[in-house]
């Protein structure tokens, strides 16, 4: 209980420091506001898609259907994140960059995301005995989970980045956050990773509690 | 893990081999595949007609081909048995690995054919220029590898779902870009003058690594699929 008052309090700083302390990125201007929440945003995607994927492992090897419920909890969320971190991204594209789309590495990789996401539900529903469902389910997203070194790694040195990259860590690649930006970054990054823990507790029991039901 | 004293080799080439035969019972992946490049580089050619376009472009459409083509008839080694009720006898007979194996083989050799009839005719249809055909035959023998290393277990799964045709091209998409990018970038440098072999050699290991990656997951993760 008291975590998720924690919780409240940072998300409210988090909230309100992002719109009171100078923009991050003086460069380019007030839109730079949006890195406090887009940036976590992503974050938590990336974080989701690990989270079923462990929980796909565990499926496999020991058959537990609740690895299964987390899973598929984590996958939902993780789709829901990576469509907020892509239109967040994409309105601070058309401020920044004067077009929504521009191929950049990390907008392909998170459309990758976002397209693996969806192909794992088309397949959920698409096979209906559920023993087989979870274990296909599982299959695939290990499967698709194979290819983020290749898209971390390849995809950045193909395309050119617009990305701002200073804003984290600077050419040289050592930390280069200024402390005005850091004590709202950092907080973002945990108000929201806390968010994201809640749901997936949430949505957990719900799923569970939904399986049990059918199956009795 | 041989049951018994032939190994593991042979029994791959036993599955390959009747997957050959029972293909040319019916030639229905040979068909569809081959007639779906064929259609669909008419679609380009008549576009783009005699136009002069950049290699960039020439291998970007090339690739658009082979991977809808690919799309259209490598899930089949895999419906097939399901349709035709066998895969539960080619479980209880060929060891798991095998199995794999074989129908990696098959789509393979799907895909070469394909790439095979493809390539000369995208050559002469369009007004491409081949500067550098080692490295165009290497890229070649480098996507087909990466295509049907990564989509036969995908093939696999799509058998046991119960919508199987736009499903096979949804869960292949993701996975095999990181593929489809290497190829066209490595297919742009053999087109154009500049490239060859020694300015390709990112695009190389990339598809190389691409490779052993998703053939190595999906011989840990075949068993699940198969195996029930």
């Amino acid at each position: 209980m008291v975590w998720k008052i924690v919780l409240l309090v940072v998300m409210t700083w988090v909230i309100v420091g992002a719109f009171i302390l100078p923009a991050p990125q003086q460069a380019i201007g007030e839109a730079s506001r949006i890195f406090y929440f887009h940036v976590p945003q992503a974050w938590v995607a990336v974080v989701a898609f690990l989270v079923s994927m462990v929980a796909s492992v565990r499926f496999l090897r020991n058959g537990n259907r609740l690895e299964d419920d987390r899973a598929r909890v984590a996958a939902g969320l993780g789709l829901l994140f990576s469509l907020l971190a892509t239109v967040s991204g994409s309105i601070f594209a058309k401020v920044t960059w004067q077009s929504y789309w521009n191929w950049d590495p990390r907008e392909t990789s998170i459309l990758i995301l976002l397209l693996i996401y969806g192909a794992y539900f088309a397949l959920r529903t698409a096979v209906t005995e559920p023993e087989r469902q979870a274990r296909l389910a599982a299959v695939y997203a290990i499967f698709a989970f194979v290819t983020v070194p290749f898209l971390m790694f390849v995809i950045p040195r193909v395309l050119p980045s617009l990305h701002p990259s200073d804003s984290i860590v600077d050419e040289s690649g050592s930390f280069a956050m200024s402390l005005e930006t850091s004590v709202v970054f950092f907080p973002s990054l945990a108000a929201f990773t806390g968010v994201f823990i809640w749901m997936y507790r949430l949505g957990r029991r719900v799923t569970t509690a939904e399986r049990l039901r059918i199956e009795e | 893990m041989p049951k018994n004293s032939i190994g593991l080799t042979a029994k791959s080439w036993a599955v390959l081999r009747k997957d050959i035969q029972v293909e040319f019972r019916s030639r229905y992946a040979l068909n569809a595949i081959l007639l779906f490049g064929v259609t669909t580089l008419t679609v380009v050619s008549f576009s783009v007609g005699q136009k002069n376009l950049s290699g960039e472009l020439y291998a970007a459409l090339f690739w658009i081909i082979i991977f809808f083509s690919a799309m259209s008839g490598l899930a089949h080694v895999f419906v097939r048995e399901e349709d035709a009720k066998t895969a539960t006898v080619l479980r209880l007979t060929a060891d798991t690995t095998a199995v794999y194996w074989g129908k990696l083989g098959f789509n393979f050799l799907l895909l070469s054919l394909l790439e095979a009839v493809i390539t000369p005719l995208f050559l002469m249809m369009t007004d491409a220029i081949l500067h550098h055909f080692f490295l165009l035959l290497i890229i070649l023998f480098l996507g087909a590898v990466g295509l049907a290393g990564a989509t036969t277990l995908i093939a696999a799964i799509i058998s046991k779902a119960s919508v199987k045709g736009a499903l096979f091209a949804v869960l292949s998409f993701p996975i095999l870009l990181p593929l489809l990018i290497g190829v066209i970038n490595g297919t742009t440098k053999a087109l154009t003058a500049t490239g060859g072999v020694t300015q390709a050699s990112s695009e190389l290991q990339l598809l190389t690594s691409y490779a052993v990656v998703m053939i190595t997951a999906s011989l840990l993760l075949f068993e699940f699929v198969w195996e029930e």
